[in-house]
């Protein structure tokens, strides 16, 4: 099992890539955190960001999802997928979470121990 | 690939703003290289006279600092003025000796005051007001001298002459015409004008031509002297008698000029590698001295720059404002009128108000307001419209607040307000911020007050009033625009019409095809273009064009109404209003078994279960098993009915079953905005028909129907379409005028103001008048509708529809 960038977080798999549609997003409830929406560009590039807009505490996954940005279903704020950040010049971040693909199946790097 | 070389001469408002729409298209075409004669950044011209007066300073209207132009990689010769161009070896040469090579050439050299060609203008005491230099030695001026003499009537003149009477100058100005401001106001408008500033203390000398500046001997001015030999003291004179475009570096390089630079539609010059914006063109035989159509320019360059070979400019119909601060004054296309015109005047000399509007073949083509300006902005839409002006004739003068709108409290006037008076009531914007936002961030269109400010940006009531504050602010330099000009977003310059024609054209029947054949700039555009590309897509080619899911914004992809907390209300569709004990019996369990928060009946006629989980929502479709309202979509909501004869004893039809029978005829129909009927017994209007997209009204004879009401953001009460006799009769005249909106409308355009955009009688004239076009009206309907399912029990049966609601573990 590999370890990502935080120590003693895990790589877990959650679904494969086809479970999410492209331009689509998938909601992962992990027990005891905060909801995590995943996504899946036109590019097939998968993010994973905290399902929590910074303005307004939105559902980001029920966003619409464009290049690598989703904009907030609630009031339209447009959050960058790479970096959580959003879009100038509203102001405000959401916490990433790791992500990878390997061989068609996604995995989050979640805090270990769960 | 190496990169081209883009050389801009000129760092004003019109070269960088050209660099910005370039850098919006394309950032990796050229290395910009910009050469200005100033030793400052791009500032905003237009606020020169705040500066003047003191209200504002010059970092206050700094547009793009050094910062700006180190994050794009441009190099920026301030100070440093280009003397020469070698077209040959395409290159430029400056005064301060650098050379710099270019692919591309933009000319963007403004104007240069015009000086009198009178003795003495180059003693010590004599300037002109174009840049932050004159308006340094204006204000040095003022601290060190008592006299001064405005040379010109004009804006640029009574501001100059404004901002040293409020630096403690005595000022007096000199005009040659009859009246000051004579190109934007007509004489009444003039008088009233003079008045209040001689009130403020300014003297006036018009029709006074000067013949010399004189001199103290020691080279400084003491005074003027006029053609009939009078003369005036004075130790300042400031030359404010017009702007003449500046060609000397296009006359040298043997660029065709006439008057300006002469360009064509695509802003290019007649040496094709050289284009030119703003002040110094000549665009078929004008030029402009105003803000708003360099932008316009800027875009239609920058596009041609970015190889896109799309923009063309047509000219611009402008519109000023005279920058005193208390003084409002507002004119904007042909106020002067003439044989042809006519004019409807408001004057009330006595409370400094005057007004005149000037109508030609029934459209208003030109405005001049005095005093009360607040509906500027209105008059200059309906001038741009060049619409019909019709209806509106009789209520014109008293303004836009005069034709029905709420919202705002009825409060309209944008000057008087202080700054804390909240102008969007959606987001809880105050005047104050979008005022500041405007000066300090250089906004100049609606779309970037919303942007920056949030105002404006869910309802979109306060537009108007966003719209007046711009030009409060900033003049003829704001950038307002109806939608039918505007592109649809910033990934495409197609406006909502150029698209539904290239769909429809081209035979375009996807998304990726569409944004592939019209050059989008995103790879996937955004949350404003794809929901718009999808309807069109769908409504010009059913059952061909896949819907696509990703593209429908969440309450159209969740079937269901997503709620601040990210829960979900639920309206499962009764028809007309109508329901049973054994489904309001379904609905109370539905209720108790997922714990719903708030059982609420709606404006529509029907219950409303509010607080579901999105992961809920499947088996709360399958448990209520009843067809799903629609109430989330643009799409058709409801058929509001009364009882109808059946019970009432003022009934004179059968409204409910008539209700019902619309609703089944319609269910399943999308459209560019939500959609809502009603169907009243008797002209009572129990159903209240008078403020529905279509509203039908039951009399003795037969169904009266109203088309264009609505009784949201802008009450609009609908107005009367055709009197018809059989129920079928209903559905055909009902179904074919939506259908017409159906086709017609763009995206998010309520009924009304598509009516407002096309007319009603367009409407009529296809829809009442040709029955061989209603019948094929109404069946491209039926063959659209006939695509659609019921999207609850779709979602119940298929597992794969279902996977938007289930949620992942880890």
């Amino acid at each position: 099992m590999n370890t990502s960038s935080l120590q003693q977080s895990v790589w877990v798999s959650i679904c494969g890539i086809d479970d999410i549609p492209r331009l689509g997003s998938r909601v992962v409830h992990h027990q005891g955190h905060a909801p995590i929406a995943v996504f899946r560009a036109s590019d097939d590039h998968v993010f994973a960001l905290v399902d929590r807009c910074p303005h307004q505490g939105g559902p980001l996954s029920a966003g619409l999802v464009h290049g690598h940005a989703v904009t907030c279903p609630l009031h339209s704020w447009t959050v960058c997928l790479e970096d959580g950040q959003a879009q100038a010049p509203d102001v405000g971040c959401v916490r990433k979470v790791d992500v990878k693909v390997e061989a068609g199946r996604i995995f989050l790097g979640l805090p270990g121990g769960s | 690939m190496k990169k081209m070389k883009l050389v801009v001469v000129g760092n004003g408002m019109a070269g960088i703003r050209t660099i910005e729409e370039l850098l919006k298209l394309d950032t990796s075409l050229y290395d910009i290289t910009v050469f200005g004669s100033e030793p400052h950044p791009n500032y905003n011209r237009i606020l020169l006279s705040p500066v003047l007066t003191g209200e504002q300073t010059l970092e206050d209207i700094i547009l793009n600092g050094r910062s700006w132009y180190e994050e794009h990689g441009i190099t920026l010769h301030m100070n440093s003025t280009v003397t020469r161009i070698n077209r040959a070896r395409k290159e430029v040469m400056t005064d301060d000796g650098k050379t710099a090579r270019y692919d591309r050439l933009l000319l963007a050299t403004g104007s240069k005051p015009f000086m009198l060609p009178v003795p003495g203008t180059d003693l010590d005491g004599v300037v002109t007001f174009r840049d932050i230099g004159d308006v340094n030695r204006m204000i040095e001026a003022a601290g060190r001298l008592k006299r001064a003499v405005v040379i010109g009537g004009g804006l640029l003149g009574l501001e100059a002459a404004n901002g040293l009477a409020m630096r403690g100058m005595q000022v007096s100005v000199v005009h040659l015409g009859a009246s000051l401001l004579d190109r934007q106001l007509d004489g009444a408008a003039a008088a009233l004008l003079q008045g209040s500033l001689h009130e403020r203390g300014l003297e006036f000398l018009l029709e006074r031509q000067t013949e010399a500046i004189l001199g103290n001997g020691q080279g400084a001015v003491r005074g003027i002297r006029f053609r009939d030999g009078g003369e005036l003291e004075t130790d300042l004179v400031v030359m404010a008698v017009g702007i003449r475009p500046n060609t000397d570096l296009a006359d040298a390089a043997g660029i065709h000029t006439d008057r300006g630079v002469v360009v064509n539609d695509t802003l290019q010059t007649y040496d094709p590698s050289i284009y030119a914006v703003g002040e110094c063109v000549s665009h078929r035989g004008m030029a402009y001295g105003l803000v708003a159509p360099l932008f316009e320019q800027a875009k239609v360059a920058a596009n041609h720059l970015a190889l896109h070979g799309i923009g063309r400019y047509g000219g611009s119909t402008t519109s000023t404002k005279l920058k005193v601060t208390g003084i409002d004054v507002f004119s904007a296309g042909e106020f002067m009128g003439g044989a042809d015109t006519e004019a409807i005047t408001l004057a009330d000399p006595v409370g400094g108000v005057y007004k005149k509007l000037v109508i030609r073949d029934d459209r208003l083509i030109g405005a001049c307001l005095y005093g009360d300006t607040v509906d500027g902005a209105w008059y200059f839409r309906l001038i741009r419209e060049a619409k019909s002006i019709g209806e509106l004739r009789e209520n014109l003068m008293f303004g836009e607040s005069s034709i029905g709108d709420t919202g705002h409290s009825g409060e309209n006037s944008i000057a008087g307000m202080p700054d804390t008076t909240e102008i969007c009531g959606c987001n809880g914007v105050c005047k104050g911020t979008i005022v500041k936002a405007i000066r300090e961030k250089g906004l100049f269109t609606v779309d970037e007050v919303k942007k920056h400010t949030k105002a404006a940006s869910s309802c979109g009531s306060c537009t108007g009033l966003v719209e007046q504050i711009l030009i409060n602010c900033i003049g003829g330099a704001a950038d307002i625009k109806p939608k039918s000009e505007k592109a649809i977003c910033a990934c495409a310059d197609y406006t909502h019409g150029e698209l539904r024609k290239a769909i429809r054209e081209q035979h375009l029947t996807s998304i990726p095809e569409t944004m592939r054949f019209l050059e989008w700039r995103s790879p996937d555009g955004c949350a404003t273009c794809r929901p718009a590309l999808n309807y069109y897509l769908m409504s010009t080619w059913p059952g061909e064009a896949r819907d696509d899911t990703q593209s429908r914004l969440i309450n159209e992809r969740a079937h269901a109404n997503i709620q601040k907390d990210g829960t979900y209300s639920v309206v499962p569709r009764m028809w007309g209003g109508v329901t049973s004990p054994s489904e309001l019996r379904r609905i109370a369990d539905v209720a108790d078994k997922y714990h719903v928060p708030m059982v609420k009946v709606t404006g529509g006629q029907r219950i409303d279960l509010l607080g579901i989980r999105k992961e809920d929502l499947p088996a709360v479709w399958k448990d209520l098993d009843m067809p799903s309202g629609h109430a989330y979509g643009k799409s058709l909501r409801t058929v509001k009915t009364c009882v109808g004869k059946e019970f009432c004893r003022f009934g004179t039809q059968d409204s409910t079953g008539m209700g019902i029978a619309l609703e089944k005829d319609l269910v399943g129909m999308w459209s560019p905005h939500k959609v809502k009927l009603a169907v009243s017994g008797c002209p009572r209007n129990c159903a209240e028909s008078g403020i529905k997209d279509i509203g039908i009204i039951a009399v003795d004879s037969g169904w009266e129907l109203y088309v264009g009401g609505n009784g949201g953001i802008k009450t609009e009460v609908a107005q009367f379409f055709v009197k018809v006799q059989t129920h079928d009769d209903v559905l055909e005249y009902a179904g074919a005028f939506l259908q017409l909106y159906r086709e017609e409308a763009f995206y998010l355009e309520r009924t009304c103001h598509y009516l407002s955009r096309v007319g009603l009688e367009h409407a009529k004239a296809r829809v009442v008048d040709d029955a061989a076009n209603r019948a094929e009206l109404y069946a491209r309907l039926r063959f659209a509708i006939s695509f659609e399912k019921d999207p609850w029990a779709e979602r119940v049966e298929q597992a794969s529809a279902r996977r938007e609601f289930e949620n992942l573990t880890a």
